[in-house]
């Protein structure tokens, strides 16, 4: 489980994120929608451990251990993995190697072949780390490392965006195997956290809670598939005027 | 003209370049090495070498014990050369001393690739000619191994002095793996060496140089390389240890043809070290192409590396790459890269980069469990990785092995 409790996050000084509770129990998986600027991708930051990321207030948990002061190795290790939106290249370090760095031994050769082969990416293990990936790729290729790491709670920042029809599928496959979709829910345990702009991987993902965060809080906790229908009617300014009228200044 | 007057020659120039100071790097003070030394005893079997300093040699690439994998070997310590042997027909290994009586032709190659006044260091080669290795593949014979040479510095405050002639006869094939170091990890020394590469036409050279010196050494090797029509040079140099000084700038000629000239080199120092290395590759030859790929990690000295391609005829291609890594606080590395075009439709191009490792992609191996230590060695055993090309899969096995121990140096 992660428990989220009055969380307060800032960035060189400045708060962003400002009490912030938030539950995921083990199989659930929950999604973030919110404008941009509102903080989510802050908070996912937060969560994995990003030292600009400084928690001011409150406290992060996870498994029932007080993660906030642990360092990011320490949290992905515990079992937190993250779908980066724009991760760097690292060059020489090919997709091979991030692969095998994230099975840690537990794999051979043969394990890695075979994620390049599910994510469609068995002609870029020999190449650098994203060097000259699309959008897509990108995408695909931070899902095989998961896969490989299996982490009990998923973070993805938008894992759809850059994608096209075709590869949004793949996406969804991969993303469902993550999360265990075809686990039955009383055996399931891992966790998902997703921010999502356009919803299209509400289709493929088991998504039961959704939150709308707009000026570093969340203002709203529901059905995630009717908050989209709600966002895509009336847009956040809707939200958040719905948000402010139930908020005493 | 004869020998003896062509020998005249070269030391009338030697005598006029004494004083002559290097145009690049720091003056080394001659005086304070000397520059004879005790002879030591020639071994036919090298294997009886003290085992102390076959583990130098091995450290350094030289394998001594099983010369299974070796179509030759050179041993030279200090002025004196303890070995040579070949195990090949068609390939020819030997003091250059030996060649010198055989051949009536080396002066044809003596001082034709590097200048014997470039500078007083390789005056005193001339003037203090001791030895050197003379190795050569006859037409059409290519290795089935490597040759292995070893340059060890074994006398404290000795200067080293060697002449090597390397010639690569039509369409022949020949590797070399050479490999330098030294007795003590105290002990100071100077290293002077000059190293003539003839490859001819059609014929493969690489070259894999691996130092491995102490602290105190002082290193001045000067290397001339001429490649004729549809030759090719490929070098590989690895510096694995923090070295005093060291100062080098090989200048490659592609007079022939669809020449070819491929640089790599990977640069590991530490404090106290002085690194000034480069190359300079001239295309003469129509269609020539070069490519020079460097790698600097220091972690307390400084590095200065440059690259210089001249485009002198139509369809020439040459590319320089030169990257830099500061780790710690300390350090600089100053990457010189320079093109010269001399007429239109050639194609010269450069990239270069110094820095510390990006805190984004320490981060992004953390979050996948990796710790600080072992994130920030995955990105440096990156930098190193150099992809070289027409290695023998043994070689580039070998190679391998020496970037490996020289991550291990630096982190």
């Amino acid at each position: 489980m992660l428990k989220i409790k009055d969380l307060s996050v800032s960035i060189e000084g400045k708060e962003i994120i400002h009490d912030v509770n938030m539950t995921i129990k083990n199989g659930e998986t929950h999604v973030l929608f919110g404008p941009n600027g509102a903080g989510k991708s802050t908070l996912l930051m937060a969560i994995m451990g990003f030292p600009k990321y400084r928690v001011t207030k409150g406290n992060i948990s996870f498994k029932g251990k007080d993660i906030t002061g642990l360092t990011m190795d320490e949290r992905a290790r515990m079992g937190i993995g993250m779908s980066f939106q724009r991760p760097p290249v690292v060059r020489g370090v090919t997709t091979r190697d991030m692969v095998a760095a994230c099975l840690k031994g537990s794999g051979d050769g043969d394990a890695i072949d075979m994620l390049a082969s599910k994510a469609n990416l068995d002609e870029f293990l020999e190449r650098d780390i994203n060097y000259g990936f699309s959008g897509g790729e990108i995408k695909r290729s931070e899902l095989m490392q998961l896969l490989a790491q299996k982490p009990e709670l998923t973070l993805m920042d938008e894992p759809e965006s850059g994608v096209d029809l075709v590869n949004i599928a793949l996406i969804g496959e991969l993303m469902n195997e993550l999360l265990e979709k075809n686990c039955p829910i009383q055996y399931r345990k891992c966790m998902g956290l997703i921010i999502t702009h356009t919803g299209h991987i509400l289709d493929y993902v088991n998504a039961r809670t959704g939150y709308v965060m707009c000026n570093g809080t969340i203002g709203c906790v529901g059905d995630p598939h009717e908050m989209l229908a709600t966002i895509r009617e009336k847009g956040y300014d809707e939200c958040i005027k719905c948000y402010l009228g139930r908020v005493p200044f | 003209m004869n020998k003896a007057k062509a020998s005249q020659n070269f030391k009338d120039k030697a005598n006029a370049a004494v004083d002559k100071t290097a145009a690049l790097g720091e003056d080394i003070d001659l005086s304070e090495y000397v520059s004879a030394g005790e002879k030591h005893t020639y071994r036919d079997n090298p294997s009886q070498l003290p085992a102390e300093a076959k583990k130098h040699m091995l450290d350094a690439g030289v394998m001594l014990d099983d010369m299974s994998q070796r179509s030759g070997t050179y041993i030279q310590m200090d002025n004196t050369p303890v070995h040579s042997s070949v195990s090949q027909d068609g390939v020819e290994v030997m003091p250059v001393s030996q060649a010198m009586e055989k051949y009536d032709w080396m002066m044809d190659y003596w001082w034709n690739a590097v200048a014997v006044d470039q500078d007083k260091y390789t005056a005193n080669i001339e003037l203090n000619q001791y030895d050197g290795y003379f190795i050569r593949t006859l037409p059409g014979e290519k290795t089935l191994f490597p040759v292995q040479a070893c340059l060890y510095l074994a006398r404290d405050k000795l200067v080293q002095n060697v002449h090597n002639i390397i010639i690569a006869e039509e369409g022949s094939e020949l590797h070399i793996i050479t490999g330098c170091s030294t007795a003590s990890q105290e002990d100071s020394g100077l290293h002077l060496g000059v190293s003539e590469f003839y490859i001819k036409k059609g014929a493969k050279v690489t070259f894999t140089m691996i130092h491995s010196w102490n602290p105190e050494t002082a290193v001045r090797p000067r290397s001339g390389v001429i490649i004729e029509e549809d030759g090719l040079f490929l070098s590989n140099y690895i510096l694995m240890k923090p070295v005093r000084s060291l100062q080098m700038n090989p200048l490659v000629k592609c007079v022939g043809d669809n020449s070819v000239a491929r640089f790599n080199s990977v640069l590991v120092t530490g404090e106290g070290s002085s690194l000034d290395v480069g190359s300079r590759i001239i295309l003469d030859g129509k269609g020539s192409r070069t490519e020079i790929v460097s790698r600097a990690i220091t972690t307390g000295g400084n590095i200065i590396a440059r690259g210089y391609i001249e485009g002198n005829a139509p369809d020439i291609k040459g590319h320089l790459e030169c990257r830099g890594l500061i780790l710690g606080e300390k350090g600089m590395i100053h990457a010189v890269p320079e093109l010269k075009g001399n007429l239109a439709g050639i194609d010269l191009s450069h990239e270069a980069a110094v820095g510390k490792i990006a805190e984004e992609e320490v981060e992004y191996l953390m979050a996948r469990g990796l710790t600080r230590d072992e994130a920030t060695a995955t990105i440096v055993r990156g930098f190193l990785r150099v992809d070289i090309e027409g290695l023998p899969p043994l070689l580039a096995e070998e190679l391998k092995r020496a970037v490996q121990a020289s991550e291990k140096e630096v982190m």
